[in-house]
Formats: C-alpha cells, sequence, structure tokens
C-alpha cells in the first residue's frame, strides 16, 4: 500500500520568530530600495511602559479625598531655580515641541488655542516660531535647536521660556529630518532652504560642544533675555542618570527627558525602534539624578514619549516629574488616524487617501509624506484645510481636560490634595521589568529587582 | 551722542548688559567702551539698537551674540561663537577668533582680521564674514545662505554639505567637503568680494579670489550616492 507524507498544517505554516512576515518584508523592501525606511511616529514595538503599573489606592491604611467635591490642585510651576518669571500652568500636561513644517500652521494654532484655554504651554520645534502660535498660545516654549533654522533674537525676546534642545527620545543623537515635499515656499523661507530640499537638520549645535560650553550658551540666554525666563534643556533618554546630572550643572531651570516612545515627523525606523530607552526607564534615572545633587524641586522635570492617559500623567507625577509634554496623543485627539475629518460644517470619508499611501487608519505613520490624509502633518495646501484651528482646539481641550480629570481622581483616590503630591510609594509594577525599570516593588511582593529582597 | 564706559573689573557684566539692552535704546548714548573685559564670557550679546559698542581687549565666549543693528569692535581676540546668530549690524574682531565665529548668522557683517578656528560661519543663514588671516577645518559647514570670504587658507573640509551660501578663499584650500565644488569667479562675484573687503577695511585684490558653492548632489535622497561622503 502507498503511504503518503502526513501533513500538519500548522507545522507546514509555521511562522519563523526571527523571520516573521514583517522581517521578511523589511528585507525584500531593503533589497528593492537600497535605502532604508523613513516615517513617522514613535516606536512601535512592545515596551515596558506606564500600562505596567498601578496605583495602591487609598483604603484602611491611607485616607482618600471625596472624588468630586474635595479639591485636588494641579498648578504647576516651572523654571523656579534662576527665572525671574516662572512659568505657572494651571495643569502639569504640556504640549510636546512639534515644527511648523512638520505641523501645518493650522494645527500650530489649534494647539495654543486649546493649551491657551486649558492654561498650560505649547512648544515650537525646529523651524522657528510662527505669528499664528504666537498669537494664540499665552505661554510658549520656544526651542533653541542644532539647525537654528528660524532662530531669532526677536522670537527669544517674545517667548515665555527657551528650550535648548539636545535631542529627542525618537532619535538620541541625530538630526531633524523634513522631506521635500513639506518644504513649502513658506517653510523654506523660514528655514533659509532652498524649496523643495530634503532638508536633514544638523544633529550638533553650531556654537557649543559640551556640558562647559552649554553653561556658557545658557548664560548667554539669559544675559539676552535679561534672566527672566526660564531655561529647559531637552534630552532623548539614554544615559539620563548622566545627561540629566550634567544639564543641571549646566544651569538648566528645568529638564526635559523624552523616552523612545517619543514620536517624530520623519526619522529612520532602525532609529526610532533601537536607540534610546522607554520612557519608564527614564524617569526613573532622571529622578535618581535629581536627588543625587539635592535639586529635586529645584529643577523641574518634563517627561515626555509616550503619555497618552490620565493614568499616564498620575503614573509619571508619581514617579517623580513636574510635568508632562505630550505629542503623539495631541495629534490623535485632532483626528490623527481618523477615518474622517470635518471641513465645510460635515464629516468626510478620509480613507480612500489613506489608502493611496498604502495604508489605512489606525496604522498610519505617513507624516514624512505631507499627505495626511486628515490635514494635520502636512504643507499642502488643500490637506491643511483639513483642520481648522477652532475645530482642532475644540477637540484638544476636551483631551487634556480629560486627562486632568483623570489625573485629579487618580490623585484623590490616593489622598492626595495636590497631584505633586502622589509619590513613588503609591505604585506598584505588574512585571518585574517595569518594577526594576520604575524602581517601585512587583505587586504584592515589596521586591524591586536590582536592590535585593 | 554721549559716550559712556563700563570696567568689567568693577562692575558686573549683567549691568553691562543691562544698559546696553535698556538705557542704549533711549539713543543719547552712542558710544560704549567696555574696559578689561578680560575674556568674559557673553559681552554685548542680544542688542537691537544702533550703538558702537568697543571691547578694549579680549572678549569670551558668545561676545556680539545674536547681535541685530549694532556694531560691536574687539580689540583683542575673541572666544567660540562670536556674533553667532548675528541678524544685523557688524561685530569687528581685530585679534584672532575661536570656533565657530558667525556661527548661523541671518545677517550683518562679522569681520577677523586674524585667523578663526574651526567652523568659521557653520550653518551660516544670511551673514557675511571676512576673515583676514585663514580658517580652520569644517569652515561653512552646512552654510545656507551668505558669503564668507577668506584672504588666507582654508583648512579641510571647507563647505561640506553646503547649501546657498558662496565661499570666496584667496589662499589654498587644504580640501573641499562633501558636494562643495569650484566654480569660476564672475563679474558679481568680483564686485561681491571688492564689496565686502572694503565694508571690512582689507586691502587684497578680488581677482585673487576662488569661489566655492554647492554641487547639490545632497539636496535630495539618493540610494547610489552610497554614502561615500
Amino acid at each position: 500500500m502507498e503511504t503518503k507524507p502526513v501533513q500538519f498544517k500548522n507545522l507546514s505554516r509555521e511562522e519563523s520568530y526571527g523571520y516573521d512576515r514583517k522581517t521578511l518584508d523589511y528585507i525584500r523592501n531593503a533589497a528593492a530600495h537600497g535605502l532604508y525606511e523613513i516615517r513617522g511616529m514613535g516606536a512601535k514595538r512592545k515596551l515596558p511602559n506606564f500600562d505596567d503599573l498601578v496605583f495602591l489606592g487609598a483604603s484602611m491604611s491611607r485616607y482618600p479625598l471625596e472624588g468630586y467635591r474635595e479639591k485636588c490642585i494641579t498648578k504647576t510651576l516651572l523654571g523656579t531655580r534662576f527665572a525671574k518669571k516662572p512659568i505657572e500652568l494651571d495643569i502639569p500636561i504640556t504640549v510636546a515641541g512639534m515644527s511648523f513644517g512638520a505641523l501645518s500652521a493650522n494645527v500650530k494654532e489649534a494647539l495654543g488655542l486649546a493649551a491657551t484655554e486649558m492654561g498650560t504651554s505649547t512648544t515650537t520645534g525646529d523651524g522657528g516660531m510662527t505669528p499664528e502660535e504666537r498669537r494664540s498660545s499665552k505661554i510658549l516654549v520656544y526651542q533653541c535647536l542644532p539647525s537654528r533654522y528660524g532662530f531669532n533674537p526677536d522670537d527669544v525676546r517674545k517667548a515665555d521660556a527657551i528650550e535648548v534642545v539636545i535631542g529627542q527620545g525618537a532619535k538620541p543623537g541625530g538630526g531633524g529630518m523634513l522631506l521635500g515635499q513639506k518644504v513649502n515656499p513658506r517653510v523654506a523661507k523660514m528655514r533659509t532652504l532652498p524649496e523643495g530640499v530634503d532638508q536633514r537638520s544638523a544633529c550638533r549645535h553650531p556654537d557649543w560642544t559640551g556640558p562647559d560650553d552649554l553653561a556658557i550658551k545658557i548664560q548667554e540666554l539669559r544675559e539676552i533675555t535679561d534672566w527672566e525666563k526660564p531655561i529647559y534643556v531637552k534630552v532623548g533618554a539614554t544615559r539620563t542618570f548622566n545627561d540629566v546630572k550634567l544639564a543641571v550643572h549646566s544651569g538648566a531651570d528645568v529638564v526635559v527627558v523624552d523616552g523612545m516612545q517619543g514620536g517624530t515627523a520623519a526619522t529612520q525606523t532602525c532609529f526610532i525602534e533601537h536607540v534610546g530607552i522607554p520612557t519608564l526607564a527614564a524617569v526613573r534615572q532622571a529622578v535618581n539624578a535629581l536627588e543625587d545633587l539635592d535639586m529635586k524641586g529645584k529643577v523641574q522635570l518634563i517627561v515626555s514619549g509616550g503619555i497618552r492617559t490620565g493614568a499616564d500623567v498620575a503614573k509619571a507625577l508619581a514617579m517623580g516629574a513636574d510635568a508632562v509634554a505630550i505629542g503623539q496623543g495631541v495629534l490623535v485627539a485632532l483626528g490623527c488616524n481618523g477615518e474622517t475629518y470635518f471641513q465645510n460644517g460635515g464629516h468626510h470619508d478620509a480613507i480612500a487617501d489613506y489608502n493611496a499611501l498604502g495604508t489605512t487608519p489606525g496604522f498610519c505613520h505617513h507624516c514624512h509624506t505631507g499627505k495626511c490624509p486628515v490635514g494635520i502633518t502636512t504643507q499642502d495646501a488643500m490637506l491643511e484645510q483639513r483642520l481648522s484651528p477652532a475645530v482642532g482646539a475644540k477637540h484638544l481641550k476636551n483631551y487634556l481636560k480629560t486627562l486632568n480629570m483623570e489625573l485629579t481622581t487618580i490623585a484623590r483616590a490616593c489622598g492626595k490634595q495636590n497631584v505633586h503630591h502622589l509619590e513613588p510609594e503609591d505604585l506598584v509594577a505588574l512585571t518585574i521589568e517595569a518594577a526594576a525599570m520604575a524602581g517601585v516593588p512587583l505587586a504584592g511582593t515589596n521586591w524591586i529587582p536590582g536592590r535585593g529582597f | 551722542m554721549e559716550r559712556l564706559t563700563f570696567d568689567l573689573a568693577a562692575q558686573p557684566l549683567r549691568e553691562l548688559n543691562t544698559f546696553l539692552h535698556t538705557g542704549a535704546k533711549e539713543g543719547k548714548v552712542g558710544h560704549v567702551t567696555v574696559l578689561n573685559p578680560d575674556g568674559a564670557h557673553n559681552i554685548a550679546v542680544g542688542l537691537d539698537c544702533p550703538i558702537n559698542v568697543e571691547v578694549v581687549g579680549h572678549a569670551g565666549y558668545y561676545a556680539g551674540g545674536m547681535n541685530k543693528a549694532a556694531t560691536v569692535t574687539i580689540t583683542g581676540s575673541a572666544g567660540t561663537g562670536v556674533a553667532e546668530n548675528m541678524m544685523s549690524g557688524k561685530v569687528h574682531v581685530k585679534g584672532f577668533a575661536s570656533n565657530g565665529a558667525g556661527a548661523s548668522a541671518h545677517g550683518g557683517l562679522l569681520v577677523i582680521e586674524g585667523d578663526a578656528g574651526l567652523r568659521c560661519g557653520i550653518s551660516l543663514k544670511g551673514g557675511n564674514i571676512v576673515v583676514g588671516g585663514s580658517v580652520g577645518s569644517f569652515s561653512a559647514f552646512m552654510a545656507q545662505a551668505g558669503r564668507m570670504v577668506i584672504c588666507g587658507n582654508a583648512g579641510d573640509a571647507l563647505g561640506d554639505s553646503l547649501y546657498e551660501a558662496v565661499l570666496y578663499v584667496k589662499g589654498t584650500v587644504k580640501s573641499l567637503g562633501a558636494d562643495a565644488q569650484y566654480e569660476p569667479m564672475t563679474d558679481e562675484d568680483i564686485d561681491a568680494v571688492a564689496s565686502l573687503l572694503d565694508q571690512a577695511g582689507l586691502d587684497h585684490d578680488p581677482k585673487a579670489f576662488r569661489r566655492i558653492a554647492s554641487k547639490r548632489s545632497l539636496y535630495h535622497w539618493n540610494a547610489d550616492a552610497n554614502q561615500e561622503y
């Protein structure tokens, strides 16, 4: 009798872990083009994050506050170390630096309108300050980046704070990138570049090279602004313990630490996914550095990179941050990755435009193409009309308000009258990785990996 | 116009810069002399009125930084980042300048009578720089707009990743950077060099300079370039 080989369906179609379909696509793409992939948004891989922590709400040993009745303060002061005019925010949730160029002028205006209504700050980006965002933002942080595109003393004087950007969580060690299709005449003029060039920003500042130089550079900015404005220093999360110490040494009023989940409008995928450390690990290192220098509370810490929810904000604050900055969450609130956009009083289907980019809502990371189907990350005269400042501002205000309500809900449950009273002792971790990174015990134990039993 | 003197051996820098940002704008004082600078950093930064400031001696980092409209003269040498991000006006260094002189300057004229260090004119954005002596390596790196006139020699990688800035060199160039190339001098180039030399008060034959500008081959991503630059 003839015997046939037995075919087991699952064995014969077993996907390789190392050479899964995504990796096969990656190799085929590299082979076809000879050029790495560039995309927007942040790290997509699974990383330990704030979801791996939970709060220990009040019970017998702690006393909670009434959820809706009792006051819970969210006021936040930034820049109290040297600046004559520190920043006072109503909520500890700020809008992260994103450039006009990466975003349309309408979006920049929307960010300002919403932040102003919520009593918080917005931040410029690589490419300078637009009049729209200055007008719409009550509190505007002006970035000083390696490229110095559009950087000028008049805008330094108009700013409420200055942020010296050393690096970004999505690409610590890399400069900005803006592909030619987004370098339209206005963007090109602001950046003193030829129209349509694939712009690659410098990754090193042109006039200083190290923490001792940076101390003098910061002093220059203080002299120019007559010591009025807070100076922030923003670092991408890598050697965060040392970098935060050096930022403090250089004279920063505020240190901004951006973890690897932080977004970008255009960066090599290999950079986004493989350089930098998760935000969770970076916060612990940053707080340790400040405590080591006895600077906790004197130099403020802003954390960014994958902050999405009020719970994320609460956890960052409990770990020791003074405030957070949000980029991607803010864009999603404006409609990023949504199926429709709102224009002329009605919703319009954007799915065909996603499909034209080879994607679909929920997966889009095509900020770098400038063809944002919902009019956010674009400089196209037609597409940018898909988001009006007023509509964007309404949604963003709602989002920020929600986060703040969630934050105070958690703080009250932990018995805090002030969100800044949240502390590491209020947190435990659900995974050993998160326990080790955040430096809080694994739930149900008093074990913090790396610190013995 | 009145003249005023600040002696940095006796008065803090803050007092000088405060006056230059406030009192100077009233327009009564036309000339400020700064004595005993002794290499202090951030002298006369962030000026935005047409005043004359003379620093008698050596200045530290960022002298005349972010200048707008003012004329700052340094009789000695200047440290790193002199006239960085200048918008307009003039900064004149009689001695030598350290690294990053005129970095990212958007406008105005920086004159260095002696030599300049590394990365002179880096990220230049429309300002003009005239160097009487030589410049160090990586000068005009990523320079976007504006002009540099170098009367002496240039080090390695001059004009690396140039955008639309134009460089003129009289002496030898150790090497050009990626995407920089020599181009013929036109009559407009000769006029431009002559005019800048004249404004700088330096006496050279403008016809003896060579023009360097961008090949523009790095303006767009190119998979076939193999990153051999």
